[in-house]
């Protein structure tokens, strides 16, 4: 298939772009990019919980603010920021186990009310325990990182390695989704039924998903540490998983890229809509309402279809389209 | 001060503090009991069923301040309005044409919709809190030897008829015996003759105003504001689930539980914390009993 052969070319080309974008730009273009980035690597992360297990999580937000206290709390102290990073995550992850092993019990949405529960419950404590969090006040003046001789201190190094974290991210993502284990999700998807009768454990596959996709959250908010210096509770609420959540939703939930270019429309929208004033938010919501209602499936999912109605390809069924690939 | 009296006067306190959170559960309920209702006849999550309370309150204010309607028409007004919008508008054109999409969309679309609906109280009507009149007299009356507020007692009679009312509604009429054959097996009951689809637009209707009966019995007390409805969309649906999701009188359950537990933890444990009881609440119940307290288990459906 030429689609297939043309995908690593356009990946190539991507990467390409994303590596040239910010030179020549100001600050404000560097961090807004830099932002983007992160904010596509906690919407990928959702991704795998909702596009492919096909769960709710509204609490992305608050495993961003998760992983973003703990690397604070432990680079003041002095720690690599790798290793706080890596405590963050792993923090995350399991408690994304704890959080799951019960919601996932029971059908229904339960997770997302569980997850609902947990970010408020996050962002209360963050705003009283003021001994460890900072309160509103936060914690502030994070050592950005250094390896070696690359220093990160200044913006556009900075970029480059919010960079080689998001490829690294992204690359870890493909790979699962790409095993066995990944198809595994696929199939769960598709048709959970039949995932099941077919030996599948798909309660525990879905409760890796949430879990996984949770501390893909704590990766970005480890990065948000030191790309703000500042964190606070408020950054972190349940506005801001609501946030994330329209990333994917808009993007193509279920798509490898549909999260990239949504946390794209959500953080470039508002600024583009900022000539409306107060109505933006309207305006914004509006829209999603629109996208649900005649295209489920994201502006990828809008392309896909404008794709086939301008050259309709031979209808083959999923499972032998898989089949008939070399 | 004598042991006795000091005695009375906690036990006064204690009861105050009861009942006043039995009138906060109660407009709780009266939120639950409307997300169970959708929930149960068209499998909709409303994410915002907060700001369907938050709204109705604004639509009496409009009749009071635009229209220069005296207070009982402006209740009306609110109400009907609520009901149009939050009932007939919210199904024929949100729900309905997502539900072929399936139930994940619909979240979605309810959740920009509780944007929407917010960030619309904050252009047309205005941030700040409004003040918002009162059914009662602000007055304290005396029962069975403790003051309690006319306000609290008013509110709580006033919910709990509206549950009785609907509860007869619903076991007691041919229309309301539809509804729930709707909700429980709509293929079904289609084969029975009912109108499952007006069955389902009655359960809108319904929760439409119960939004609003919820809202102009809250809003006297804590102001009518465009971003009242965050907390109390949360508080809905943990009182549907704490009671039992498939249950309306789990739903009452659920709502003054949460009510009282509130108001004691704010006034004898902590403030700062009082947010987090609810929540506590609601992973509890989901790790011990999923079904709810009042709930059935379902048993599970793939």
């Amino acid at each position: 298939m030429t689609a297939s052969r043309l995908k690593p070319l356009l990946v190539l080309a991507g990467l390409a772009a994303l590596v040239i974008a910010p030179l020549g730009e100001g600050n404000y273009i560097v961090y807004t990019l830099c932002s983007w980035l992160i904010f596509s690597i906690a919407a990928m992360g959702l991704n795998l919980t909702l596009g492919y297990a096909g769960q709710i999580s509204l609490a992305q937000a608050g495993f961003m603010g998760l992983g973003a206290y703990v690397t604070a709390l432990l680079t003041l102290a002095g720690w690599p920021w790798l290793a706080g990073m890596a405590a963050g995550v792993l923090l995350c992850f399991c408690v994304g186990l704890a959080l799951g092993f019960p919601a996932l019990r029971v059908q229904g949405h339960f997770l997302a009310f569980i997850t609902l529960a947990f970010n408020s419950l996050f962002f209360l404590v963050g705003r009283n325990e003021a001994w460890l969090t900072g309160g509103t006040y936060g914690l502030s003046e994070m050592p950005r990182p250094s390896f070696g001789p690359f220093s990160a201190a200044k913006q556009l190094p900075f970029y480059y390695f919010t960079l080689t974290v998001f490829v690294i991210a992204a690359a870890l993502l493909w790979g699962v989704l790409r095993s066995p284990w990944g198809r595994a999700f696929k199939a769960l998807r598709e048709n959970p039924i039949r995932a099941e009768s077919l030996g599948l454990d798909t309660r525990r596959l879905t409760l890796l998903a949430f879990a996984i996709g949770s501390a893909y959250a704590g990766l970005a908010g480890s990065l948000v540490t030191p790309l703000v210096q500042f964190i606070a509770p408020d950054s972190f609420a349940i506005g801001q998983s609501l946030r994330i959540l329209l990333m994917v939703v808009v993007g193509g939930s279920g798509y490898f890229f549909g999260p990239l270019l949504g946390a794209a429309v959500v953080i470039l929208l508002p600024e583009a809509l900022r000539v409306t004033e107060g109505y933006y938010l309207m305006i914004y919501a509006v829209l999603v309402i629109l996208l649900m209602e005649f295209c489920p499936r994201g502006l990828i999912g809008l392309g896909a279809r404008f794709r086939d109605w301008l050259a309709p390809v031979h209808q083959v069924h999923a499972d032998l389209q898989q089949a008939s690939e070399p | 001060m004598p042991p006795d009296v000091q005695r009375k006067r906690t036990m006064t306190q204690f009861l105050q503090v009861l009942l006043s959170g039995l009138s906060t559960g109660a407009i709780y309920a009266l939120a639950a009991i409307g997300f169970v209702l959708v929930w149960q006849t068209a499998q909709t999550v409303n994410f915002a069923q907060g700001e369907f309370i938050m709204l109705p309150a604004f639509f009496v204010l409009i009749g009071l301040n635009w229209f220069g309607l005296p207070l009982w028409g402006a209740f009306a007004f609110g109400l009907a309005i609520a009901v149009l919008v939050l009932g007939y508008l919210f199904k024929r054109v949100i729900v309905q044409p997502m539900l072929p999409n399936g139930g994940l969309p619909l979240i979605i679309a309810t959740m920009a919709l509780s944007i929407f609906f917010k960030e619309g109280a904050k252009q047309f009507y205005g941030a700040e809190a409004q003040p918002f009149p009162s059914l009662f007299p602000q007055t304290m009356m005396k029962i069975a030897g403790a003051t309690v507020s006319v306000q609290d007692f008013g509110n709580l009679a006033v919910a709990i008829l509206a549950v009785v009312g609907l509860t007869f509604f619903l076991d007691r009429t041919r229309t309301g015996r539809a509804m729930q054959a709707t909700a429980q097996n709509p293929a079904v009951a289609e084969i029975l003759g009912v109108d499952t689809r007006r069955m389902v637009l009655y359960a809108f209707l319904i929760n439409g105003a119960l939004a609003a009966l919820a809202s102009v019995l809250i809003s006297p007390i804590y102001l009518a504001k465009f971003s009242s409805g965050e907390g109390l969309g949360l508080i809905a649906f943990i009182a549907a689930i704490v009671g039992g999701f498939n249950q309306i009188k789990g739903a009452l359950a659920g709502g003054l539980l949460i009510g009282v537990l509130d108001n004691l933890t704010a006034t004898y444990v902590t403030t700062q914390y009082r947010a987090a009881l609810p929540l506590i609440l609601l992973i509890a119940i989901i790790l011990w009993r999923p079904q709810g307290l009042l709930g059935v288990s379902e048993g599970r459906r793939v």
